[in-house]
């Protein structure tokens, strides 16, 4: 789950990590008025999107506004906060389309002597925390990792102990912070890494992470992804979570416990497992298809649960037919038959239907189908299966 | 012989009276494994269907000498019943709950590895060795004893590939779902080191998908260490960067552990890579034609 800027330096605030004072608006009145309250001279209204390079990334339809804007009047921030609020964003991380920004966030500026980068994320590769920082703040991260490895360096910790002092020194050192920047640096770091831990945390990014002028150490971004397996943790999470982020189709399979993922094909799938959606997508595109999206419908799906399914695929009007591929473990085949038989009568396939069932109680599967109303193309294997759809898509 | 378990395997479940827990129980019995007993806290001295249930993992492997166990609790409580089932000298430990936060799996997983325990998962469908023993939730009788030991990321995609397997008439020594998290108790290159030494594997199998670097490891420590034939999959040469796809570990992030690295990494090593699910039984074929 993620979260915006705003929510995450209040949730920085309150774990010790130092932050600019800053106001959320909603309109560009709000905003002029953030503005003077924060006191001025300087103030930069930020757009809050779930995505990053919102500075570089400009609306849509008008390339001179950017995502983030300096405002040196109230104004200028209520000029900024109107080129902005309920326009569509696009940065390099949000695709095409963009995304609408429906509040900014109107922060005290700040004297600005050395931008850095600071991020935690889980390295898989040894299963703990790692602590990354680089003299090249402000840029993306991947672009440093690719282009100059050399310059990001990382420490790992363990969660129950946290970040270790000699570890911050070696940061520093490398970072070239000494003095009183130094003892802001043995405060900000260890405190991000509790934060990361204390928060169940996936990612936490700050980007920039500024010194000021008075040896400072603030942290001028924030960007948090939640691991949502320990939502059950953080109740207080739910009030943070901004539904008009997430995708309409995606959200509404999460309610019906189905995983979701839209893409821009015109071959909607209809699997049980991760790994068997994911290939199925795979094949598709290996015989020359689109796949619309990914879904899986688990282990154990219910008529309710197939039923919904198939009203989420068809509501994509890119949908031009659709492929069923299920290999029946502990989920039997007759389930499944009998949940698409329900399915068809409740929503209507209106588009070619490719079957095909594998595993427990398949023969009695396939014969339901047969004996129903439901038009379906047979499969007898997943390649078959993708042949199928893809001829009868028209591809 | 089958890598870590066999018919000698005496096997308990740690949640065995929720209903996934009491349903894959009397499947696995069903199935031939010797299933000694449950553990549920605070149902001590009850029974389920003939099974005993015991308060702690302690006082099951006291009383039935169990040497596994698979774990069906709830996310929250998962970590903690791994740590039991370590405590009490269990030596083979499939977690197969879904959704345990990962900074649980990050204290566990330091302990599992400096103790001689095995932690499969979690967030698998468990492992079987064919006609011998099955702990866990995959469908038995697709699986015949046999020559291929199969190694997946992925639960159904496994069953596709033992299909395939069992239809070629190949069979397989022992399946291994690894599990979907990014953080497992057990690596590819764990379980490669144990089908080298196992005389009855002939061959190896081994499915992954996007996400971290596991294949790619795996890769280079095929191309050291392993001579016997390796055939390979990778799902999710579709999926789009940054969006996590069912599993919490098939996640594309910063460019990387896309499956066109894992698929190069794989055939630099000389493993035959399957270019479709359909074509996984073939490649094990062709990998052992050499």
């Amino acid at each position: 789950m993620k979260i915006h800027e705003y929510q995450g330096k209040e949730l920085f605030r309150r774990a010790g990590v130092p932050v600019l004072d800053g106001v959320v608006a909603t309109t560009p009145d709000e905003a002029a008025a953030a503005y003077e309250k924060l006191g001025g001279p300087i103030a930069v209204v930020k757009a809050q999107i779930h995505a990053g390079g919102r500075g570089k990334g400009t609306i849509i339809d008008n390339p001179k506004q950017h995502g983030v804007v300096l405002a040196k009047s109230a104004d200028e921030a209520r000029a900024a906060a109107a080129g902005l609020l309920g326009k569509k964003l696009v940065t390099i991380q949000t695709g095409p389309a963009g995304q609408t920004v429906n509040k900014v966030f109107v922060e005290a500026g700040c004297d600005i002597a050395r931008e850095l980068y600071l991020g935690i994320v889980l390295d898989r590769a040894v299963a703990k925390p790692v602590l990354m920082v680089s003299t090249e703040g402000g840029m993306e991260i991947e672009t440093v990792a690719e282009k100059t490895p050399g310059l990001i360096h990382k420490e790992h910790f363990d969660p129950a102990v946290g970040l270790e002092a000699y570890q911050v020194r070696k940061l520093c050192k490398k970072l070239g912070i000494g003095g009183a920047a130094a003892k802001a640096a043995a405060k900000f770091m260890p405190a991000m890494c509790r934060f990361y831990v204390d928060s169940d945390c996936e990612l936490a990014e700050v980007n920039p992470l500024v010194i000021t002028g008075d040896n400072q150490m603030i942290a001028l971004d924030a960007k948090i992804t939640f691991d949502n397996n320990a939502l059950f943790r953080h109740p207080d999470y739910t009030d943070l979570r901004d539904l008009a982020e997430e995708e309409e189709s995606e959200l509404r399979a999460g309610n019906a416990g189905l995983s979701y993922v839209k893409l821009e094909g015109n071959i909607g799938c209809l699997v049980n497992g991760a790994g068997l959606a994911m290939s199925t997508m795979d094949i598709i595109k290996y015989h020359g298809g689109q796949p619309a999206n990914f879904l899986d419908v688990g282990g154990s799906a219910n008529t309710e649960q197939v039923t919904e399914a198939f009203r989420i695929l068809l509501s994509d009007p890119n949908v031009k037919g659709v492929l069923v591929n299920i290999f029946g473990g502990i989920a039997r085949c007759t389930t499944i038959a009998g949940a698409l038989i329900e399915a068809s009568k409740t929503v209507g396939f209106d588009v070619p239907l490719v079957v095909r069932l594998e595993g427990t109680e398949v023969e009695e599967g396939r014969k339901m189908l047969a004996e129903s109303d439901v038009d379906v193309i047979n499969a007898t294997d997943i390649t078959d299966a993708a042949k199928k759809i893809v001829a009868a898509t028209g591809v | 012989m089958s890598i870590l378990i066999d018919a000698s395997t005496k096997v308990i479940c740690q949640g065995i009276t929720g209903s996934a827990g009491k349903f894959h129980t009397l499947g696995c019995r069903d199935y031939g494994t010797q299933l000694v007993g449950g553990v549920t806290p605070g149902k001590g001295g009850q029974d389920v269907e003939g099974i005993p249930v015991f308060d702690t993992v302690e006082e099951a492997v006291a009383e039935t000498g169990a040497d596994a166990t698979m774990i069906f609790v709830p996310p929250p409580f998962t970590a903690d019943a791994i740590l039991e089932a370590l405590d009490a000298g269990i030596k083979v430990i499939a977690a197969i709950t879904e959704g345990v936060p990962v900074i649980d799996m990050v204290r566990v997983y330091e302990k599992v590895r400096a103790s001689d325990a095995v932690l499969i998962g979690p967030n698998c469908p468990g492992l079987i060795t064919p006609g011998q023993c099955k702990i866990g939730i995959m469908p038995g009788y697709i699986h015949n004893p046999g020559k291929v030991g199969v190694m997946s990321r992925s639960g159904t995609l496994t069953y596709e590939a033992v299909w395939q397997t069992s239809a070629l008439g190949l069979g397989q020594s022992t399946c291994v779902g690894l599990g979907g998290d990014p953080i497992v108790g057990t690596s590819f290159i764990d379980l490669l080191k144990r089908y080298q030494a196992d005389d009855q594997t002939e061959a190896i199998l081994m499915i992954g998908e996007i996400g971290g670097s596991a294949e790619e490891e795996a890769a280079a420590f095929v191309k050291e260490h392993v001579t016997k034939p390796v055939a390979a999959f990778i799902a999710g040469r579709t999926a789009p960067p940054g969006k996590r796809m069912g599993h919490a570990g098939a996640i594309i992030s910063g460019g990387k552990g896309t499956a066109t690295e894992k698929v190069a990494a794989l055939e630099a090593a000389g493993i035959t890579v399957a270019p479709t699910p359909a074509d996984m039984g073939q490649a094990v074929v062709d990998a052992m034609k050499g």
